[in-house]
């Protein structure tokens, strides 16, 4: 007797243009082991797909870029599963794959919290992505959540803004609105608030995984706007009024590049030998940080002093040359107070905060502990991916080979957590003032901060010599430390809240 | 060892001594600025004085010598950050580091190139590590991953020979002096308390000290050969000096009895030695059945620490082979129809079923329950026609013609209660040489219970003659069959009502009986003077499902009360909706757990999955959609795929290609179970009408059902 069993696959509504894309560039792989996108001409005439605005999956990066990388075996491999686990790839994941290594962790993490067994509903999940997103206006992340959020059962009533959804999602703005701009603001009357027993309460393991959530799509955010994602070519018009969106945001995105006159940008308009000697220099500097580091022994005053420099200093990259940004209201119906952004850490001299010594509240030590005990596994994947990223290099440096990059990494990492205000006691943040030039201090600022203001212009200025891959690569390091600090300061407040 | 040196590590990387006999007020002694990042850890050598040790999170580890300027030697993990060093307190050259990434290492401190030995001990960061001070070879380590492990370092190859699991992260471990198996621990977050766990009773620990308000920060035990006393440190800046027997036994309050039930019936004890030797002269439980067949006792060698003194003693008993047999749950479960068909129809199956195991009572619910909800199309329609034709003194006949050719189930159901009422009587014999089943309860009877189910019984037996007396003298023929006082085994449910004597229970209940009966079965022509009693009836039972609904829903708390969760949860599903609202979700979502784990404890799979499928229980409903995997082989080399993906690690193929189209196949797939080829579900379909063999032409006779 025969018998037979069905295949329930959640994700199985997708494009005809991406099973064209799978079954054209398949094939060939498995042969040849041959880049995957490299069909691309017999592709576009098989689909028929509206010209796109820019081609590639990202505006900042030319096409041909984004294929080209080494270990191209794996790397297909690791598309070819992506793909047919979600049943799209989308241009973040393409972008991402120029470090596969790196890729294989983020996606193993995101899939876990979006799909996987965890205290939250599947629709929740998508919509709390939508929520981060928004602070960040990124509809790219925004249009591809609602479409996950319409397909895991959502209801359709919530997308159309915030005053729709149930109390208990809406008391989840307070904390959405503090991590993506100001995470240190977070105090544990804040979790008090959303976990004491109510109608509405939030149970302490859904809580985090709803910040777990937050933390990643505010992250996410910052990569996509930093490396110039591009909206997805979905044929899929059954949303099509979205998808205009998109594509004017997109416009006025690219055409924002004439509001900065920064003088930091235009001033860096060197020519190409200029610029070299400037890798150069930077190789010099990086060589001489890592050998003679006993000669300059600062003390701990004149550290002090550093970090706050250069907390100040963060001040300075950007002074507000922005207008009020237009929101358009297909975004700021999942925002609320939109005008609450991103204020300097280390302006706020009346209410003075107290710095987050990075030691009181490590990752590695306290922020895994609490994250895995209530949201189990969760940690691991995390604790993987900021290794991995930490620890990700290829010992180059634009033309040059067998370079150790670690103080360059930990430049930036730290960078970032310093503009978050937490510090590190065994870093000298002298080293940031040498590493980071101010160019690239600017788009590190607006990455992180408000990424939503990037331009290409801010991201072709800085670091010229360099490989769009490295490119890449700091803006993952950057996405990575964001998110870290959102979750360090989430879950010192649970601490403090359990205690 | 002198007294007054004192050494730091800062988070900076910058090591310090002082020297607390410094005159001057800056205690300050030595400077190491050598390491780059944060020093997790400093250890002075046991024995000689100006030794320092420190481990670094940048991966190296330095020694001191005080007397010099600089480190002496310096180790390289080639690994990641080192939480913590320890010097062996017997081997003098000897130290132990633990790493970030779960490793430990053992080096000769005269040999800086390479470790002695290493070995993975944790699953994540080692936070810290304890030389045992008597046994030269034990080595405790803690780490993130809550565990507490001894290792034995005698052998060529380190090997665990205790674990404790503890709560949370495990931030210190230090043994307990004098006390060869004790070890002190205290947690790194959460969890704020200090235990002395003894390692070979690794589930509970022997004393805790619940005094502080933060995470303790350090433990130490005050002086090398006193394990009375022991020094804690903690973020909530307090400094504790626990005194041993303050600390707090949680032994005291765990509960020292243990008892399970086996699936058989059998009845495992466990319990304090001392207990069960005081009792065990007296014999426990007179004309038990049971009797103990296994009785083990286990002694600890003697201890000088009180705690220790753990003994217990098991003994199980057995039940004897009849009375414990849980056959009939197994059969009944197998047998059981719970969707698919007509509600009559299950209810007349399940029935069958029931009484086919001699489970009268079930049975009898199972009947009550089809007559309660399945004739209710019935009562409408012939209602229906009662109306049109009131007043003709033709009517009863049409309204039987009627009925008759009513087509759905009808002609059925009366034959199927004709069979009933011939099996019901065989029942009534049966029950009589009062056979009793295995249920333990069955032992009570309610008297009061048994003249209502008989009459319950005969309603249906003999309906012509109930059916005219029912309306015209209802209180006699209660009386009138009370008389059989036999004891029949009797569950109550249906019962219930009129045992209550109750008129108004009585009447909705007996007439709504009699009418169905009435339609479905009696062809005889009545009187038009019982015509009107009948329409009257009928009347009345226009509501009647609902009306019944808190009858019911007694009957199945009662089931569930006694234990039998089968029939309640059987019910459950077979009724749907029309009982669901009245059983609040939580109750149900109590049963449906029980019965499922009930079934798969006799690996029943198949039928727990099924009512896990039909339950209307959200909590229910979605145990089969979170955490179930499906392990998959590849169609093409056979072997497990280990991917989440679609793709075969090994041979680079996509498992799941329609065998007639040669696309993969996304969303639906089916397979056959013969050859393990399959695809899109409408190709397979299209290509089995015309074709028998599979499509990917391997030969096999594929078949779709």
């Amino acid at each position: 007797m025969a018998h037979h069993q069905l295949w329930k696959n959640l994700y199985g509504n997708n494009s005809r243009y991406l099973i064209s894309l799978f079954f054209a560039g398949v094939p060939v792989c498995m042969q040849r082991s041959f880049p995957l996108f490299s069909q691309q001409p017999s592709l576009e005439k098989r689909v028929q797909v509206s010209p796109p605005l820019t081609r590639g999956p990202s505006a900042f990066i030319p096409e041909n870029e984004v294929m080209q990388a080494n270990g191209l075996d794996e790397r297909t491999n690791l598309l070819v599963e992506e793909y047919s686990t979600s049943g799209r790839l989308d241009n973040i994941t393409q972008v991402m794959s120029i470090h596969t290594q790196y890729l294989e962790s983020f996606l193993r993490s995101q899939f876990y919290m979006l799909r996987m067994d965890g205290p939250l509903p599947l629709p929740y999940r998508h919509y709390i992505a939508i929520m981060a997103a928004a602070r960040h206006q990124c509809s790219y992340l925004i249009n591809m959540h609602v479409d996950e959020f319409l397909k895991t059962g959502g209801i359709a009533e919530w997308l159309n803004g915030l005053e729709y959804i149930p109390q208990r999602l809406k008391n989840l703005n307070e904390i959405n609105k503090l991590l993506a701009h100001r995470p240190w603001l977070i105090t544990k009357e804040h979790i008090q608030k959303l976990v004491k027993t109510g109608e509405n309460n939030w149970s302490l393991p859904e809580l985090v995984h709803a910040v777990v959530l937050l933390a990643h799509y505010h992250a996410l955010a910052s990569f996509v706007f930093g490396s110039g994602i591009n909206p997805e070519r979905d044929p899929d018009t059954s949303n099509g009024v979205r998808l205009i969106a998109v594509n004017n945001f997109c416009v006025c995105d690219l055409a924002n590049d004439n509001n900065i006159e920064n003088a930091s940008l235009t001033s860096s308009n060197f020519g190409i030998a200029d610029s070299l000697s400037e890798l150069e220099a930077l190789m010099e500097r990086m060589k001489r940080l890592q050998e003679d580091k006993e000669d300059e022994e600062a003390s701990q005053e004149e550290m002090d002093t550093r970090f706050e420099k250069e907390k100040k200093e963060s001040l300075l990259v950007i002074s507000g040359a922005f207008d009020d940004e237009i929101v358009s209201t297909d975004v700021s119906r999942y925002v609320e107070d939109p005008g609450f952004g991103y204020k300097d850490f280390a302006r706020r001299g009346e209410d003075h905060l107290p710095t987050f010594r990075a030691q009181d509240y490590t990752w590695e030590n306290h922020g895994f502990s609490l994250v895995n005990r209530l949201y189990s596994d969760i940690g691991h994947l995390l604790d993987e991916k900021f290794r991995m990223v930490y620890n990700l290099t290829y010992n180059t440096m634009a033309t040059h080979e067998d370079v150790d990059t670690t103080t360059l990494r930990r430049a930036l990492f730290n960078y970032v957590h310093c503009m978050y205000g937490i510090r590190y006691d065994d870093y000298d943040y002298g080293e940031v003032n040498q590493l980071l030039e101010r160019s690239l201090k600017v788009y590190i600022k607006t990455v992180t901060c408000y990424p939503e203001r990037t331009t290409k212009r801010m991201y072709d200025s800085y670091w010229r010599q360099f490989k769009h891959s490295e490119k890449v690569h700091v803006n993952l390091l950057l996405m990575e430390a964001r998110m870290q600090a959102e979750l360090l300061y989430a879950l010192r407040a649970i601490t403090r809240h359990l205690t | 060892m002198d007294e007054n040196l004192l050494a730091t590590a800062a988070t900076n990387g910058v090591v310090v001594t002082w020297n607390l006999g410094k005159p001057s007020r800056n205690k300050q002694d030595q400077l190491f600025t050598e390491h780059k990042r944060t020093v997790n850890k400093v250890c002075f050598h046991p024995t000689e004085v100006y030794m320092l040790l420190s481990g670094s999170q940048d991966g190296y580890m330095k020694c001191f010598d005080l007397r010099k300027k600089d480190s002496v030697s310096t180790f390289s993990g080639q690994s990641e950050s080192v939480r913590d060093v320890q010097f062996s307190i017997r081997d003098y050259f000897t130290f132990a580091a633990t790493f970030e990434n779960g490793n430990v290492q053992l080096w000769d401190i005269r040999r800086p190139d390479r470790y002695e030995r290493m070995f993975t001990a944790h699953n994540g960061p080692v936070f810290c590590c304890d030389w045992h001070p008597e046994d030269r070879g034990w080595l405790a380590t803690g780490g993130r991953d809550k565990m507490v492990k001894v290792w034995d370092m005698n052998t060529t190859r380190a090997k665990e020979i205790y674990c404790v699991q503890t709560i949370a992260s495990v931030a210190r471990v230090k043994w307990r002096p004098e006390c060869k198996h004790h070890i002190a621990t205290c947690s790194m977050m959460v969890d704020h308390n200090i235990y002395v766990w003894d390692v070979r009773r690794p589930f509970i620990p022997s004393a805790m000290f619940e005094e502080h308000k933060d995470v303790t920060t350090g433990i130490v035990w005050r002086h090398l050969h006193d394990p009375y006393f022991l020094l804690s440190g903690s973020k909530d800046s307090t400094l504790y000096q626990h005194i041993f027997k303050d600390a707090s036994q949680p032994i005291d309050r765990a509960n020292p009895e243990g008892l399970c039930y086996s699936l058989y019936g059998d009845l495992a004890f466990a319990a304090k030695e001392s207990l069960i030797s005081s009792d065990s002269n007296r014999k426990p439980y007179i004309g038990d059945r049971r009797h103990p067949i296994f009785f083990k006792r286990k002694l600890d060698p003697t201890e000088q620490f009180e705690y220790i003194s753990s003994s217990s003693a098991l003994s199980v008993f057995e039940t004897d082979v009849e009375s414990g047999s849980m056959d009939w749950f197994v059969h009944t479960a197998k047998q059981y129809a719970l969707a698919g068909r007509p509600l009559a129809e299950l209810c007349d199956h399940n029935a069958k079923v029931a009484k086919g195991l001699d489970r009268n009572q079930v049975a009898q619910t199972w009947t009550m329950l089809r007559i309660i909800y399945s004739s209710l199309g019935t009562v409408s329609s012939t209602n229906l026609n009662h109306s049109m034709g009131k007043g003709s003194t033709t009517l009863p006949l049409m309204n039987s013609f009627n009925l008759k050719d009513i087509p759905s189930g009808l002609g059925s159901e009366s034959r199927l209660d004709r069979s009933k009422g011939e099996s019901r009587t065989e029942n009534i014999l049966m029950d009589s040489s009062s056979t009793l089943i295995n249920n333990e309860d069955n032992e009570e009877t309610e008297g009061s219970d048994v003249p209502a189910d008989y009459l319950l019984g005969d309603v249906e037996a003999d309906e012509d003659d109930l059916y005219m007396m029912d309306h015209e003298n209802p209180h006699a023929e209660e009386q009138e069959y009370s008389l059989p006082q036999e004891a029949f085994p009797l569950r109550h449910e249906i019962v219930d009502n009129p045992s209550a004597l109750d008129h108004l229970q009585d009447k909705a209940d007996s007439p709504h009986v009699s009418g169905n009966e009435a339609e479905t079965v009696s062809l005889t022509p009545v009187e038009s003077f019982s015509l009107i009693s009948i329409s009257h009836s009928l009347y009345e039972n226009r509501l009647p499902s609902d009306f019944f609904n808190p009858i019911v829903r007694d009957t199945l708390l009662f089931y569930a009360e006694q234990g039998d969760v089968q029939t309640a949860v059987s019910v459950l599903i077979v009724l749907g909706d029309r009982i669901r609202k009245e059983i609040d979700e939580q109750t149900q979502e109590h049963w449906y757990t029980s019965y499922i784990d009930l079934l798969q404890r006799f690996q029943l799979w198949n039928i727990s999955n099924e009512v896990i499928k039909l339950s209307t229980c959200r909590a229910i409903n979605c145990l089969n959609q979170a955490s179930t995997t499906l392990h998959i082989n590849c169609s093409n080399c056979k072997r497990p795929m280990s991917n989440r993906g679609w793709i075969c690690d090994r041979c680079r193929q996509c498992a799941s290609m329609c065998a007639v189209c040669h696309h993969v196949v996304k969303g639906l797939f089916v397979w056959c179970q013969g050859c393990s080829h399959g695809g899109h579900l409408q190709h397979i379909m299209k290509w089995l009408e015309t074709s028998s063999h599979c499509p990917a032409g391997c030969g096999h006779l594929c078949e779709y059902t």
